[in-house]
C-alpha cells in the first residue's frame, strides 16, 4: 500500500513539474508584440538559418547588411555602406558607416566586414546554402572604413546578396565564442538584439535603444517581440482572436476573409516572390513517346487553362497572372513575352494537329495547394488531357523531377526572395538537374545574361530567354502568390511584396 | 523466473534493433534527405555538396553501422537542420512530452476506473449506456479535431484557457484532456469486463456474506483485481500516449519532442527522426518489458 501511495506522490509532483511561472501576455499593454511563427528556426545565426523564410527574415532584425534594398522602390540604399563603386566588373569598393556600435558596444569597422565574408565564404564554415556566398573570392581591407569585395566572375546581382543574405558579423567575438556560442548569445548591429532563445518555443528580442539613426530600417519603437512557434494554422487564428498573439502571418485566403469579420483584428494582403508555374518533360525524359516533348501539346496546356479565372475565384489577394518564367518582381524580367489567352477550341485544334485528337492521359504531380491543381485538371480534361494527379512531399517530388520521371507537374517557386532573375529563370534553365526543357538556345542566352553586368545588355540577353521559353512553352507560367497578414488592431503597420516582414517598424496605435 | 527475465530481455533487445533497423530503411525510402536539407532554394550544387558532407553518398549498410557504432556509444549524432547534438535536444524536449504522457495517463485512469467500476455494478443500466457513449466518442474523435474544438471552445469563445503554448500549467490542460480521453476507452472497458468477471466470483459471494459494507466489497475485493491487467495496459498505453502527442503537441505547440518528430519528418532530419524513434521505441519496450516481468511475478502462470 505504502509503496502505491509513493508512486502516486512521485507521478503527481511530475505532473505538477509544469508549474512554472512565464508571462503570457501580448500586446501593447506591456510593450510586447507576440508573433506567430509556422516554423522553428533552426539556428538563430542568419548563415544557418536562411533555408527558411523565417531565418531570412530574423536576420534583417539582428543584424544588418552592407547594402539594403528599400522594399517601396526595389532600389540599393546605404546601409552599414555608405557608398560603393564598381572598380572593374569583379571588384566592388565599399565605403562604410563610421557610427556604428555593435549591441555589445565594440564599434563596427571594415574588419568586420573582411571577417565575416572571409568566415562565410571558408568551405570549413559549412553554412547552409554555400551558393549564396560563394561568388565571391575574398574580401579585403583597404581601410578602417572601406573594403573591397573581390567577386570570382562577374556578378551583377552582388547587391542584391549582400542585402538579402549577407549580414555581418562583429569580428572579435564571433572569432571568441565560435559558431555555437554565437547561435546562442548572437550580437548584431540592428534594430533588435536577442534576449532569449527557447529551442522549438521561441526567441526573444528587445529593443536596440543605440540602433544608428540614419538606418533606412528606421529606428525601432515597439519594446519587445516574441518569435513563439505555433505550428498549426488553427491554433494561431485561435491564439490571435482571443489576443494571446498579436500578429500572424500566411494566413489562407478564406480565413483571411473571415477575420476581416472579427473587430480586433487588421487582415493586410500583400504580394511574394513566389509564383505557380506547370512544368512539362520537353526534353522527353520521362520516356520518348511523352506528348509534352510536342510544342504544340505544350502550347494547347497553355491555352487551355483560364488562368484569370482560378485567380479571381481560388487564389485571390493581389495576385495576377504571369506570362514569363520568372518573379515580375525581380530584376531582369520581363513580361513582353508570348502569351496564351485561355482558348479551349485553339487548345483542341492544336492537339488535333500534334496527333492527338482524342487526347491523351497523363500523370500530374503538385505537392502543395491540390485544390489550384484540380481546377486545372478540370480545365484540362475540357480539352481532352486526362490527368492521373498525385500529390508528393515537396522533396520527394523534386527528387523524382530531378531524376527524370515527372512527364507534367504544378509547381512554385519563391526565390528565396533574392530580387533578381538570376535566382528564379537562370535556376531552371540552364541544363541542371531541375531543367526539364533542356534547350540549349535558352541555357547559352541565360548564362551569357548572368555574367552580364551592362544592366540594358543584361535585361536583352534575359529577354531573349524568356521569349523563347515562351514560345516553346516549355513552362505555363500561372500567377504570382499573395500573402494574408493577420494581426492586432492596435498595431500600425503595412507589409511589403517582399515577404520580409519588418516588425521593426510596426508602432502600437 | 529467472530464465524468464532473462529471455524476455533478450527479446527486448533484439525489438530494439529490428525497430532501428525498420526506422532507418523506412527513413532512406522517403526522400533524399538533401534535398530537403537544402531547401526550396537549394540549388543543384548546393544538394550535391550536402550530399557529400553527410556522408549520403555512401552505401546504406555502411551509413547504417556508421550511426549504430556512435548510437550504441550513447552519440546519436548531429540534427542536420539544428547543427546541435540530438541528445541536447532531446534533453530540452523530452520533459515537455513525458509531462504530457504522464498527465494524460493520470486523467485518463481518473476518468475510466469510475466510470467502468460504475458500468460494470449496473450492467445495460443508463450509467452503462452513459459511459459506453463517452467510450465510443473517445475511440471516434480525431484528436486534432477535437483539439481544435476545445481550442474554439475554452479559448476563444469562453477564453480561460490559453490555446498554445506551454509556458505554465494552464497550458496542459487542454493537450492532457485531449490525448487522455483518447486512452480513456479502453482502460474504461477494460476495467468494465474485469470488474464484471471477478464481482461474480466465488470469493465476492462470501465477502458479501460476511455482511461487509458494499463499497468496501467493490473496492478493496473486486477493484484490485479486476485492476490487474488495467496496470499492463496503461504501461503500453503510455507508449502509446508518446507517440499520439504528436498530433497534440502541434495543435497546441507545445514544442515537445513530438512536435520535434513531425518537423524533423517533414524536413528529412534523419538523426534527430531516428533519435526519437529510438527513444520512444525504447519507452515502449521497457514499459511492455517491465509490465510483462509484473504479471509474470504477480502471476506464476503466466511465465512459461
Amino acid at each position: 500500500m505504502n509503496k502505491k501511495i509513493v508512486s502516486c506522490v512521485a507521478l503527481l509532483a511530475l505532473s505538477l513539474s509544469c508549474l512554472m511561472v512565464s508571462p503570457a501576455f501580448a500586446g501593447k499593454a506591456d510593450d510586447t508584440l507576440v508573433v506567430a511563427w509556422p516554423k522553428e528556426v533552426p539556428n538563430i545565426d542568419a548563415y544557418f538559418s536562411d533555408i527558411i523564410r523565417e531565418g531570412v527574415v530574423l536576420n534583417y532584425y539582428i543584424w544588418d547588411t552592407l547594402v539594403y534594398r528599400d522594399p517601396k522602390t526595389n532600389k540599393y540604399v546605404p546601409l552599414l555602406a555608405t557608398s560603393w563603386k564598381y572598380e572593374n566588373p569583379t571588384t566592388i569598393d565599399f565605403d562604410l558607416r563610421h557610427d556604428v556600435k555593435f549591441q555589445n558596444g565594440q564599434p563596427f569597422t571594415a574588419d568586420d566586414v573582411v571577417y565575416t565574408i572571409n568566415w562565410a565564404i571558408n568551405p570549413d564554415s559549412h553554412v547552409a546554402l554555400p551558393s549564396y556566398v560563394d561568388w565571391i573570392a575574398k574580401a579585403e581591407k583597404l581601410g578602417k572604413y572601406k573594403v573591397r569585395i573581390i567577386t570570382k566572375h562577374p556578378f551583377p546581382p552582388a547587391l542584391e546578396f549582400l542585402a538579402d543574405v549577407i549580414p555581418i558579423y562583429p569580428h572579435e567575438y564571433h572569432a571568441k565564442v565560435g559558431p555555437q556560442g554565437f547561435a546562442l548569445h548572437p550580437i548584431g548591429t540592428g534594430p533588435y538584439k536577442v534576449t532569449k532563445v527557447i529551442p522549438g518555443k521561441e526567441v526573444d528580442l528587445a529593443k536596440n535603444d543605440a540602433y544608428f539613426s540614419g538606418s533606412p530600417k528606421g529606428k525601432p519603437h515597439i519594446g519587445k517581440i516574441v518569435m513563439r512557434v505555433i505550428p498549426d494554422k488553427s491554433t494561431q487564428i485561435a491564439d490571435l482572436i482571443s489576443g494571446q498573439v498579436d500578429w500572424i502571418y500566411q494566413v489562407p485566403i478564406d480565413q483571411a476573409e473571415k477575420l476581416k469579420t472579427i473587430p480586433n483584428v487588421t487582415v493586410k494582403t500583400a504580394g511574394a516572390f513566389r509564383f505557380g508555374y506547370l512544368t512539362m518533360d520537353a526534353a522527353g525524359r520521362s520516356g520518348k513517346d511523352n506528348p509534352f516533348t510536342k510544342l504544340k501539346v505544350r502550347q494547347a496546356v497553355a491555352y487551355a487553362i483560364d488562368r484569370q479565372a482560378i485567380v479571381n475565384s481560388l487564389v485571390k489577394g493581389v495576385s495576377k497572372v504571369i506570362n514569363s518564367a520568372c518573379s515580375p518582381m525581380q530584376v531582369g524580367c520581363t513580361e513582353d513575352v508570348t502569351k496564351y489567352h485561355y482558348d479551349p477550341a485553339k487548345a483542341k485544334k492544336l492537339l488535333a494537329e500534334a496527333g492527338y485528337p482524342h487526347g491523351f492521359t497523363t500523370e500530374f504531380y503538385a505537392y502543395r495547394q491540390p485544390e489550384y491543381a484540380q481546377a486545372m485538371m478540370g480545365y484540362l480534361s475540357a480539352v481532352g488531357i486526362n490527368t492521373k494527379f498525385q500529390q508528393l512531399q515537396y522533396s520527394a517530388l523534386r527528387d523524382k523531377i530531378r531524376s527524370g520521371k515527372v512527364p507534367f507537374a504544378f509547381m512554385t517557386w519563391g526565390s528565396n526572395s533574392i530580387g533578381d532573375i538570376s535566382a528564379s529563370t537562370s535556376a531552371f534553365f540552364e541544363g541542371e538537374a531541375d531543367d526539364m526543357a533542356r534547350d540549349p538556345k535558352v541555357e547559352a542566352l541565360l548564362k551569357q545574361a548572368d555574367g552580364t553586368v551592362d544592366k540594358t545588355k543584361r535585361a536583352a540577353l534575359y529577354k531573349q530567354a524568356l521569349e523563347r521559353i515562351a514560345q516553346q512553352a516549355y513552362w505555363v507560367p500561372l500567377f504570382t502568390y499573395s500573402i494574408n497578414y493577420a494581426f492586432s488592431k492596435d498595431l500600425d503597420w503595412t507589409p511589403t511584396n517582399d515577404e520580409v516582414f519588418r516588425l521593426f517598424q510596426a508602432k502600437w496605435k | 523466473m529467472l530464465a524468464f527475465a532473462i529471455r524476455r530481455v533478450v527479446l527486448a533487445a533484439i525489438v530494439a534493433f529490428a525497430v532501428s533497423i525498420v526506422g532507418f530503411g523506412l527513413l532512406r525510402l522517403s526522400g533524399d534527405p538533401a534535398i530537403a536539407m537544402a531547401g526550396p532554394s537549394g540549388t543543384s550544387a548546393d544538394i550535391a555538396h550536402i550530399r557529400h558532407e553527410y556522408g549520403f553518398d555512401k552505401p546504406l549498410p555502411v551509413q547504417y553501422w556508421n550511426w549504430m557504432r556512435r548510437a550504441v556509444s550513447g552519440n546519436l549524432g548531429d540534427s542536420y537542420y539544428f547543427r546541435m547534438p540530438v541528445t541536447t535536444m532531446l534533453e530540452q524536449r523530452l520533459p515537455i512530452t513525458l509531462t504530457l504522457g504522464v498527465c494524460a495517463l493520470l486523467f485518463a485512469l481518473v476518468l475510466s476506473l469510475p466510470l467502468g467500476v460504475l458500468a460494470a455494478l449496473r450492467p445495460n443500466s443508463w450509467m452503462d449506456r452513459v459511459a459506453l457513449t463517452l467510450s465510443v466518442v473517445g475511440q471516434a474523435l480525431p484528436s486534432f479535431w477535437f483539439g481544435l474544438m476545445l481550442i474554439v471552445l475554452l479559448g476563444v469563445m469562453f477564453p480561460i484557457l490559453p490555446p498554445s503554448g506551454s509556458g505554465s500549467w494552464q497550458h496542459f490542460v487542454m493537450p492532457t484532456i485531449v490525448l487522455g480521453y483518447y486512452a480513456t476507452p479502453a482502460f474504461m472497458r477494460l476495467t468494465r469486463t474485469g470488474m464484471l468477471e471477478v464481482l461474480q466470483s466465488d470469493y465476492i459471494r462470501t465477502a458479501r456474506a460476511k455482511g461487509l459494507p458494499r463499497w468496501r466489497v467493490v473496492l478493496k475485493h473486486a477493484l484490485r483485481n479486476a485492476i490487474i491487467p488495467v496496470v499492463s495496459l496503461a504501461a503500453v498505453q503510455f507508449g502509446f500516449m508518446l507517440g499520439g502527442s504528436i498530433i497534440v503537441e502541434t495543435v497546441f505547440g507545445l514544442g515537445g519532442a513530438g512536435y520535434l518528430a513531425w518537423e524533423s519528418i517533414s524536413r528529412a532530419d534523419f538523426p534527430t527522426v531516428q533519435a526519437i524513434v529510438l527513444v520512444y521505441s525504447g519507452f515502449y519496450i521497457v514499459l511492455t518489458l517491465l509490465a510483462d516481468l509484473a504479471n509474470a511475478w504477480l502471476d506464476p502462470r503466466m511465465r512459461g
